[in-house]
């Protein structure tokens, strides 16, 4: 056991969650008595002022958290991609956002030539598995056995390509989402919560209730299925799964082609509340940050991170934001996460992450 | 037959740790910078100086910045515009707060700021590796991105909220601004470029080099070997936003000259150096060169050049292809040859070495 | 626990040798549940061959990495040249003058051999950063003092042929002698080899031998070794302690470990 013993990975401080929240109790202390002498408000402002806003109305703040949670779904959707990749195949999928945004291209571009909705989701069902066959027969299987970095940065061009096409095919302009046709709810319900008013769009409901239906799914298709075994097999050790018969290849199509599935499901229900166009392209880029909070292999943390991401970077824009200009959404998700990893290098979920010598 | 090294012995260490070793290779570098100083202004003409060389100048500089953070030191970065548009902005404040001090000056020392911008979004990279270190890199270019258009301070409070260069001069002659001629500006950039690679040049070759490509190579023992992977890490990253702002400082003033310097630095240009970087050469500065020439060029040939051919393109559908080929050469270079446009460089040349014989 | 071991005290070594450079006292080492090493304690003298046996997995790398900083224990203390070190850190280590090859060879694969070795000289090089920029003058004096020294190491191992070949590509058995020459040019006071005869064919072993012998000879480096090779380590070592199971079992001359029972009955197994 000694030879290979795992060194724990440095912690900057022993203990940090006591630690964190010792500082993170010191830090409010300070600020409330800070606010006792600040004379321009800033920390009144920072510390003080957004929590009493919760307080006092608590229906914006519900309205607030939903819609964090609804963009937390979207983004969990995203990484969710990102995790089945990661865990089969050790690639970290550049290209996941933008094949959300090929599919959803695909289906409304499939729709416009005439093509009945539900045939063109099967359609672009099929697009996306030679996609996925592409993939692995002009990417993957040539760079097998390459570091991980440089499969990373074969995704960045697998990225760039599927922009040019896409645009080449269907035009950089933003496009409808066909949410009528596929029958996906519209419009929006009224709740009377704390004697206000919260306003809960049903395309949302939808978009969260079919997210966990699919991951109900993919659980037990990882569970309960031969492949899923083999999958489970090949996120393990890709040498060991090749030795007792699993075929990579076969693996790996499947993966992305699971992967695809994602993207187009992600793609309907992200274009359906926006339109479809290239812009989603850097909010995609927000899974990132999910990432590190969830950890690269864990798909719950992949939903958890997703939501805390959600919610995070909405109340912040919502209460703080206004603080320091506005627009801050671009940036807190990754400071979210940049936070937490000094407390917690593999994410919430992550494996442990172990050096050898 | 012409390039060999038979008949050149070295009886010195100094001689023998040259960075150019064989004298063809020397004879060769003398007459690309001649080119670069006399050919160039004489022979090209005002578009194809201030669109194809300057931007080729700029990008060159960013790509070994970036290359001496990720292709020497292993630390993949996905925030390099954003250094870029520190270098910008700090340049900008300096000359219209100091006015008098030379504009050259000005631009290096705005390198400075990028450096010390650099080596805080660096910090985490003690902790984080890898992918982790990537995402935490996109963290410094949303943020500085969203500085560059909320923090009106930075433009000087501008109704454009864009900036604008200044006329400054050296000795005499405009520099920046509308009346500097391409002629003027290519030259500062060029003598920028030429100091700046070879100081790059020098410090890959030396001990802190060394350093920096243990710890891309193999952390563990180079921690063991006694060097500091926090110092190496940060040190990496300062000296690479020092290139990256320098590089961005030029761009605005010595190539845009002004204008909405925030769309400029945005993560399409992170990505872009970041390709010129892979298909350059990982951890080869001259593969630098080639990358930046590679990818700065493309749409112009693209552009221009196909319909010269017959082959009719409009400027969309040119953009299109742009970014497929690049996409498909990016895998392609990855399963042909990792080691980027340099290696084939270093093939070429071991042929030639032994030419007409096979080996 | 209470782990019976020889004494060795009056005993005369075969070998004059001096003071105690490292001792390592009552060290024990967990993972989390799992005990790499229970209080443990031996010392290594000043410019002996030490050598640490075992089984697979009985800790002996765990211990060199406690030794070096790369693992800090949860009890116990080291003492390195009459201090006691609390966490000590590896670069701290490396400049203590403790240098160190690994079980699996764990050089820089993109430099050449050359420049290998040459970051063993990093600790040595003092110019600053707008020298190194400059590469001329007080900068380039340093780098040609200390290629002169690396250049000993190359002549000393016999790779001469393969200095500026990029060390991924050599035969496992030079790439091995490459790392001895990077722990060399750090000009340890105390050398700790991991298997450095791990997978070499007889005459790359004898040839690494040699090294090892002329290394303890010529620069009188302290030697630290884990090896397999039984052979190996009765003809070179000093003294020989033994590890099983993370805790000692032996320690002693050669000659006396090998006599012992517990380590007979450690090597070929002993019916419960």
């Amino acid at each position: 056991m000694s030879d290979v013993a795992a060194r724990p990975a440095p912690n900057l401080l022993a203990k940090g969650w006591v630690k964190s929240g010792l500082i993170f109790i010191a830090v409010v202390a300070a600020a409330i008595l800070g606010a006792q002498f600040d004379d321009s408000g800033t920390l009144y402002k920072v510390f003080i002022d957004p929590f009493q806003q919760m307080v006092q109305a608590p229906d914006l703040l519900a309205q607030t958290i939903w819609e964090g949670l609804v963009s937390g779904v979207l983004y969990a959707l995203i990484a969710l991609g990102f995790v089945l990749i990661f865990k089969a195949s050790g690639v970290f999928n550049f290209a996941q956002g933008i094949m959300v945004v090929f599919a959803a291209l695909t289906l409304v571009g499939l729709y416009e030539k005439g093509v009945p909705a539900f045939l063109a989701v099967i359609l672009t069902l099929g697009v996306m598995f030679v996609l996925a066959v592409t993939i692995e027969r002009v990417v993957l299987r040539p760079l097998v056995n390459q570091p991980d970095i440089i499969l990373f940065m074969a995704t960045f061009g697998i990225t760039y390509f599927l922009i040019g096409f896409g645009e080449a095919l269907f035009g950089g302009s933003p496009k409808q989402m066909i949410a009528d046709q596929l029958w996906l709810p519209k419009g929006a319900i009224d709740l009377k919560l704390f004697g206000g008013l919260v306003s809960l769009q049903k395309i949302d409901i939808a978009a969260a209730v079919i997210a966990s239906i699919m991951i109900a799914a993919l659980a037990a298709f990882f569970q309960y299925t031969r492949i899923g075994r083999a999958l489970r097999a090949v996120a393990d050790s890709h040498k060991a799964a090749l030795s007792v018969g699993i075929s990579l290849n076969q693996i790996w199509v499947i993966v992305w082609f699971t992967a695809g599935i994602v993207a187009l499901i992600t793609g309907i229900m992200w274009g359906a509340r926006s339109d479809v166009s290239f812009a989603l392209e850097i909010v995609a880029l927000k899974a990132l940050p999910v990432l590190i909070l969830g950890g690269f292999t864990s798909i719950p943390g992949a939903i958890v991170g997703g939501l805390i991401i959600g919610i995070g970077e909405k109340m912040g824009e919502f209460y703080w934001g206004p603080l320091i200009g506005g627009g801050i959404e671009s940036w807190l998700a990754y400071f979210i996460a940049l936070g937490f990893l000094l407390f917690r290098p593999q994410g919430l979920f992550g494996d442990k992450i172990i050096e050898r010598i | 037959m012409f390039y060999r090294e038979a008949g050149q012995f070295k009886s010195t260490y100094s001689a023998d740790m040259a960075v150019f070793p064989l004298r063809q290779d020397r004879i060769g570098i003398a007459v690309i910078l001649a080119l670069a100083f006399i050919g160039v202004p004489l022979i090209g003409n005002d578009f194809f100086i201030s669109s194809v060389m300057i931007p080729f100048l700029v990008f060159s500089l960013a790509a070994i910045g970036l290359n001496i953070l990720t292709g020497y030191t292993g630390l993949i970065s996905l925030g390099t515009a954003a250094f870029m548009g520190v270098g910008a902005y700090a340049a900008y404040k300096l000359t219209t707060a100091f006015p008098g001090i030379n504009i050259i000056v000005l631009v290096l020392v705005s390198g400075l700021f990028s450096a010390a911008i650099g080596v805080l979004f660096g910090l985490p990279s003690l902790r984080i590796k890898g992918f982790y270190l990537a995402v935490a890199t996109l963290a410094a270019q949303f943020f500085l991105q969203w500085a560059f258009v909320r923090v009106p301070w930075l433009f000087n409070y501008n109704a454009s909220g864009a900036i604008e260069v200044p006329q400054r001069t050296l000795f005499g002659f405009p520099i920046t601004g509308a009346s500097a001629s391409p002629e003027t500006r290519y030259f500062v950039c060029l003598v920028l470029v030429v100091g700046l690679t070879w100081f790059a040049s020098n410090l890959v070759h030396g001990k802190l080099g060394r350093s920096w490509m243990a710890v891309r190579d193999m952390d563990i023992a180079a921690e063991l070997m006694g060097i500091k992977l926090l110092n190496a890490k940060l040190t990496a990253f300062a000296v690479s936003s020092f290139y990256a702002g320098v590089a961005g400082a030029m761009m605005i003033f010595f190539w845009y000259g002004g204008g909405e310097a925030a769309d400029v630095f945005n993560i399409r240009l992170s990505f872009n150096i970041l390709f010129m970087v892979i298909i350059g050469g990982l951890g080869s500065l001259i593969g630098s060169f080639f990358g930046a020439a590679f990818i700065a060029s493309l749409p112009t040939i693209l552009k221009f050049g196909l319909p010269a051919l017959g082959v009719p393109l409009s400027g969309a559908a040119a953009e299109h292809v742009t970014f497929m080929l690049v996409g498909a050469l990016i895998i392609t270079f990855l399963i042909v040859e990792p080691h980027g446009l340099a290696r084939l460089w270093q093939i070429g040349k071991q042929k030639l070495r032994t030419w007409p014989f096979p080996y | 626990m209470n782990v019976e071991t020889m004494n060795v005290t009056g005993e005369p070594l075969h070998r004059d040798k001096g003071e105690v450079l490292l001792s390592v006292d009552n060290i024990s080492l967990r993972f989390g549940g799992v005990k790499a090493i229970s209080d443990v304690s031996f010392d290594i003298r000043k410019g002996e061959v030490r050598a640490i046996i075992g089984p697979n997995g009985a800790g002996k790398t765990s211990m060199l990495n406690c030794i070096n900083g790369f693992y800090h224990p949860q009890e116990g203390q080291i003492t390195y040249k009459g201090v006691r070190r609390a966490k000590v850190k590896p670069h701290q280590a490396a400049a203590d003058g403790i240098a160190r090859t690994f079980q699996n060879v764990a050089l820089f694969k993109g430099m050449s051999t050359l420049d290998n070795i040459m970051t063993g000289r990093t600790l040595k090089m003092h110019r600053n950063f707008f020298w190194q920029a400059l590469r001329h003058g007080p900068a380039m004096t340093e780098e040609i003092e200390h290629r002169k020294v690396v250049e000993d190491i190359i002549d000393f191992l016999q790779i001469q042929h393969i200095r500026k070949l990029p060390v991924g590509k050599l035969p496992y058995g030079l790439q091995k002698r490459v790392e001895l020459g990077r722990a060399l040019a750090m000009e340890p006071e105390l050398l700790l080899l991991d298997e450095p005869m791990a997978g070499m064919n007889l005459e790359e072993k004898e040839d690494m031998c040699r090294f090892i012998l002329d290394v303890n000879n010529q620069f009188g480096t302290t030697i630290a070794l884990i090896e397999h090779d039984m052979g190996v380590v009765m003809d070179l070592s000093d003294r020989v302690v033994v590890l099983e199971y993370g805790r000692k079992i032996a320690d002693g001359t050669p000659d006396e470990v090998k006599a012992n029972q517990k380590v007979i009955d450690a090597y070929l197994g002993v019916a419960h």
